[in-house]
């Protein structure tokens, strides 16, 4: 029990952890109770939704947890009404995946160069500012247009949604530099390029990677909307084909997907941030305590 | 000018009337150091003192090529100084090794920097760190080191360069007193035999004369020379042991009579700001 909340101080010689993986450690102290009175919470509020349909409120419109886990296998064995349940997903997810892999370069790539440019930084902030005001989820309605009901048009929009969260991220990330790094290696020989690689891109790592995590989120948004948008496969057509036939199990199965598609895909950022920032002091409460 | 071409009495370093002015937000110019005047010859230890914030660190940003000179000539190894200089090493007050490279990593920096292959240069670096004597922490991260060991891997980092002008501002002057001397003995130990010109700000007095052959002492902001002290210390020198002896007294009180009106002005100064 005890051991667990000084892990981080016996490790420190040996393997770093970030902060997220501290607090998980901090929240795992009492494995056996937290996870009983989860799975007791989870119980009361599935039981009560289902006892409530059954009695009280319309399941027409509210549907029941045993309704939706009823379409969710129907899904999984006979199909949906779009084909199988495998093509929306692998729809959907290719959509969001290489919005999110072009928005991510492109928002990193562009902010560093604004973020360690002062001239072009300045030029650029009324347009990149007004940019980010533009509601840009509308944007998917414009995209459908130029680029048809096709996987480009989703590609597009999750891409903007991810562009610009990575965007001002990194480009703070580059700002927040400490100067003395950057006159130490140019000191000790650093060209632009060592400089940039050694220095400004590990620097901005963590900002970019706290993006990230909201930005595959975004992704996900972006797709789903899009498909909202008019789409011939993916999970927000699912959805909003549920929501035609007044479908509310189909709404809350499609919802379901997509969170485990979201969570599966933070679980990976995190993987990532871990390998990238094992450098890094466990946490700043454990490393005062050392 | 007179430009002496022989090599043996070129000055390593060379500051002739250097000024540096600092534009500030109300549109006034700060002036931070005026008419600066020092020659410092090869394998020669100068200390730089001065009241705190008086414009020391700037003598070593020109020197450095970090910030260019508002006036005046700045020369390395009889050249202007047009940019970082090659053959200079600088070490800084702050910590300013990558916290995200390991001591190996960090100390073979300089070498990678210059194109070395990575096998020679990991050799390389690995001598350096044993002789610094961290021997066994070639893989550690800089904040699983105390503050001591970071300055051992800083001070490796800078010396692997061999660079002939070794540029010091106020580089131990977060560490305690006990780890300072070690550290102060160690920087002789590794300097001694390099014939690097050496330039290092402090505003202790007893670490300036400990170290150095010459004594430069500052005046209150704008910072120019007010005072330059030669040190006929024997070397090698212990730093626990040299401030004992009569003749580091002497000079102590001598220097430190020189800096006190400085300090004095600047605190006067400073009160006045505040009242």
């Amino acid at each position: 029990m005890s051991h667990d909340t000084i892990t981080p101080v016996v490790t420190e010689a040996g393997r770093a952890k970030p902060p997220t993986m501290t607090r998980k450690r901090a929240g795992r102290r009492r494995p056996w109770g937290t996870y009983a009175v989860r799975v007791a919470l989870v119980v009361v509020w599935l039981g009560s939704w289902e006892l409530a349909a059954r009695t009280v409120i319309d399941p027409f419109y509210y549907s029941m947890p045993s309704k939706v886990w009823q379409r969710l296998v129907d899904w999984f064995t006979e199909g949906t009404s779009q084909g199988s349940i495998w093509t929306n997903i692998a729809a959907t997810l290719e959509e969001a995946v290489l919005g999110f892999v072009i928005g991510t370069l492109a928002g990193v790539v562009l902010g560093v160069v604004l973020g360690r440019s002062r001239f072009i930084a300045d030029v650029l902030a009324p347009f990149i500012k007004g940019a980010n005001a533009i509601p840009r989820i509308v944007l998917a309605s414009l995209f459908v247009i130029w680029f048809g009901l096709g996987m480009s048009s989703k590609v597009a929009t999750a891409f903007v949604l991810v562009f610009f969260a990575v965007f001002f991220n990194s480009f703070q990330g580059a700002r927040e530099v400490d100067r003395v790094l950057v006159d130490n290696s140019r000191i000790l020989g650093a060209s632009r390029w060592q400089l940039m690689r050694s220095v400004i891109l590990p620097s901005a790592t963590s900002w970019i990677l706290a993006s990230m995590h909201v930005a595959f989120g975004f992704a996900l948004i972006g797709a789903i909307v899009g498909e909202f948008t008019g789409a011939d496969k993916g999970l927000g057509l699912l959805i909003n084909h549920a929501q035609g036939n007044f479908d509310a199990a189909g709404i809350y199965a499609g919802m379901l997907i997509t969170t485990v598609l979201a969570l599966v895909a933070e679980w990976l950022i995190t993987q990532l941030e871990v390998r990238l920032t094992s450098w890094r002091p466990p946490s700043h409460t454990a490393s005062a305590g050392v | 000018m007179t430009q002496i071409h022989s090599t043996g009495s070129r000055p390593a370093i060379s500051l002739n009337g250097a000024t540096k002015r600092f534009g500030t937000k109300d549109g006034t110019p700060f002036t931070a150091i005026r008419d600066v005047t020092l020659d410092v010859a090869a394998g020669e230890f100068v200390s730089i003192v001065g009241p705190t914030g008086c414009g020391k660190s700037t003598t070593l940003s020109l020197v450095s090529g970090l910030e260019p000179a508002s006036e005046g000539t700045v020369e390395v190894a009889g050249q202007p100084v047009t940019g970082i200089p090659d053959g200079v090493g600088y070490m800084f007050q702050a910590d300013a090794v990558l916290p995200w490279k390991n001591v190996l990593d960090n100390v073979a920096l300089g070498l990678r920097y210059r194109g070395v292959a990575r096998r020679d240069a990991d050799e390389r670096a690995r001598a350096w760190i044993q002789r610094v004597g961290l021997a066994g922490f070639e893989d550690r991260y800089p904040h699983q080191l105390s503050g001591g060991m970071r300055k051992r891997v800083a001070m490796a980092q800078s010396l692997i360069t061999e660079p002939s002008v070794l540029l010091l501002d106020e580089p131990f002057g977060a560490l305690d007193v006990q780890t300072r001397e070690l550290m102060q003995d160690e920087l002789l130990g590794l300097w001694s035999g390099t014939g690097a010109a050496c330039v290092f700000v402090t505003h202790d007095l007893t670490e300036a004369i400990t170290l150095a052959d010459r004594v430069v002492v500052m005046t209150a902001g704008p910072a120019t020379v007010k005072d330059i002290v030669s040190v006929d210390l024997p070397r090698p020198r212990s730093a626990e042991e040299i401030r004992l002896t009569p003749d580091f007294i002497e000079l102590y009180k001598r220097i430190w009579d020189s800096l006190r009106e400085e300090v004095e002005i600047t605190r006067a100064r400073g009160a006045s700001r505040v009242a």
